[in-house]
């Protein structure tokens, strides 16, 4: 197991360079040339030289990717187009909301997606289990940005309980956690009833029932501890699904934060920006990879990485 | 001697007639299937929505793209039953122009990913070492940027339109399929079946496709259908954002983008695009269900 971890985490770091190229050839995919779209159609031709210069496109690929590269470990990811500052000084403010909204939907939704999951696998077939999957199966259907408006309708609109957008308070956490989380709680609810049911159709389950265990342990030691190799996965295919989320939802409660800002820079055509951006998604998304994979090994035994 | 070989003969035919007859796979599966009310209520929907998406032109009440500057942003009405929009355009109209263009878009990348991703899973998942590692790396690459950001990047390059969207929705539905299958694929292939299968000689093409493949369905099944209700999720998504449709095109997501602005005088606006995107999803998860509470007979 520990010579898996460290394989895997060793083998991290040839994709982070492989991610890093990617991200810096970006800016050199988009068709057309970049300077001339970000300086736009009306703009002189000494203008889109200064946008070339800014963004270093007159130099070779090679020293272009080795400043890139050189900034990325000095922190010095070049400046944003929109408003003279430094990328880092342009996107630090945006962390905090973002963070604050993914922990919060991914609580609830863990808690109560698993739990729907659990006690539907056991009813099955019951009344519980109906209203539960209805439940679960609603929130995959819904869209996450029309949910957020219609909440705001109903809660904010219509009653006045809570606010419309901003982050002033806690209150302003409670409808964008709720749009955000609903999508990965139903995908939880549904992969946990699934995955319980088929284990609880296994030998040792039948087994642990016979020797005379109470339901309780049976479900939660025999059947979840076997299910829980799908839940994790799925699980954590779901953060970066969250992430995703955040760019619906902070453009619908306008909400200052990581997505919304991709959003705007790309509109903007403020290219270094986005490439700092989707290198920090590209980031946190192989770390919660990697922890899973880990974790693959720690639940299941069974799973053998030679 | 030889009249008694003739009278076995007989003997064994007349008792091959007696026999039940093999019952008919299909039929078998409809009558399985047809006892599942949610999932025929939700196919006869998805057909539905299949033969509004064809016949949609001809059977709309108006011109889905013809403003009436006199009935501007009217609410539901005998003339107008899902009301009208900023430029006084039928809502239900332009939904109805609308179902073809996410439903063809939805669909395709749908396909073109599932396929691509149960490839590269079972691949993955059963060879192991180098190979797996290629693939499950390529994976992470994708992977490495959550659905909709990488959606967004792709069409950021390739340019909005829904040709681009489709490419970057399938793109983004073969990582997630890859690692479900390798999951599956490798506990599958630890189990007692296949490792009989193995002890008898059996080659790894048979080994995969017979005894793994099969092994899988269940996850594959579930994941498509969440897939495709994710495809038409995020096809919308794009286009809420100004990434996919243009504005002007009858887009579920696009009109439910332009509806926003008016969403304390005309609620309508948001309301059904909204509504519609919701059922048609909710109806490919419980027809993808049904499916699969029908196919899997230990769900039976």
């Amino acid at each position: 197991m520990g010579r898996y971890a460290l394989k895997r985490i060793v083998s991290a770091i040839p994709l982070l360079i492989v991610i890093s190229f990617l991200i810096f050839m970006f800016i050199h995919l988009i068709p057309g040339d970049p300077a001339r779209l970000i300086a736009g159609k009306d703009a002189t031709k000494a203008d889109v030289e200064l946008v070339r210069e800014q963004l270093g496109l007159n130099e070779p690929l090679p020293i272009q990717y080795g400043k890139y590269m050189k900034g990325l470990v000095t922190g010095d990811l070049g400046y944003s187009i929109k408003n003279g500052k430094t990328v880092v000084e342009a996107i630090a403010p945006r962390f905090e909301p973002t963070i604050m909204l993914t922990i919060s939907s991914m609580i609830w939704a863990t808690i109560i997606g698993v739990s729907l999951g659990i006690i539907s696998a056991v009813m099955k077939g019951k009344a519980v289990d109906y209203i539960a999957m209805l439940i679960a199966i609603s929130g995959i259907s819904l869209p996450g940005f029309w949910l957020g408006l219609e909440l705001i309708q109903i809660f904010s609109v219509g009653l006045g309980w809570l606010p419309t957008g901003g982050l002033e308070s806690w209150q302003a956490y409670v409808l964008p956690s709720l749009t955000m989380g609903s999508g990965i709680m139903a995908i939880l609810a549904r992969f946990t009833r699934s995955s319980m049911l088929e284990s609880m159709r296994e030998d040792y389950v039948r087994t642990a029932r016979a020797k005379g265990l109470s339901e309780l342990p049976v479900v939660m030691r025999h059947a979840f501890k076997n299910s829980l190799i799908e839940i994790v996965t799925v699980g954590g295919l779901q953060i970066g699904g969250l992430l995703s989320g955040s760019v619906m939802v902070e453009t619908v409660f306008s909400i200052p934060g990581l997505g919304r800002l991709l959003v705007d820079s790309i509109k903007f055509r403020d290219y270094k920006v986005v490439q700092a951006l989707l290198l920090f998604f590209a980031l946190e998304y192989i770390v919660i990879n990697l922890i899973v994979d880990l974790l693959y090994g720690v639940i299941n035994p069974k799973v053998r990485y030679n | 001697m030889a009249e008694m070989k003739s009278t076995v003969n007989i003997q064994n035919f007349e008792d091959a007639e007696a026999l039940p007859k093999p019952k008919s796979k299909v039929k078998e599966f409809v009558k399985k299937f047809t006892k599942r009310k949610t999932a025929v209520i939700s196919f006869i929907f998805i057909v539905l929505l299949l033969l509004a998406a064809i016949l949609g032109p001809y059977i709309a009440p108006y011109d889905a793209s013809q403003a009436d500057y006199s009935n501007l942003l009217q609410g539901p009405s005998a003339a107008h039953i899902w009301g009208t929009d900023e430029f006084g355009r039928d809502v239900f109209s332009r939904l109805l122009a609308g179902t073809r263009l996410s439903l063809a878009s939805a669909l395709s990348a749908t396909i073109v990913g599932t396929a691509l991703g149960i490839l590269f899973g079972l691949i993955a998942g059963f060879y192991g070492g180098w190979i797996d590692s290629l693939i499950m790396r390529c994976c992470d690459i994708l992977f490495s940027f959550p659905d909709i950001l990488l959606a967004i990047a792709i069409v950021a390059i390739l340019g909005p339109g829904m040709i681009n969207v489709i490419i970057a929705v399938a793109v983004f539905t073969v990582p997630s399929f890859a690692r479900i299958i390798r999951s599956a694929t490798i506990s599958v292939k630890e189990s007692l079946y296949v490792e009989v299968a193995r002890s008898i000689g059996c080659k790894n093409w048979r080994i995969l496709w017979v005894h793994i493949f099969p092994g899988t369905i269940q996850s594959m099944i579930v994941n498509f259908t969440m897939r495709v209700g994710t495809a038409i999720l995020a096809a919308s998504s794009l286009s809420f954002l100004g990434f996919g449709a243009n504005v002007t095109e009858p887009d579920w997501g696009a009109m439910l983008s332009q509806g926003r602005n008016y969403l304390n005088t005309a609620p309508h606006i948001v309301l059904f695009p909204g509504i519609l995107i919701f059922l048609t999803v909710l109806a490919f998860n419980l027809l993808g269900d049904g499916l699969r509470d029908t196919l899997d007979p230990k769900m039976s």
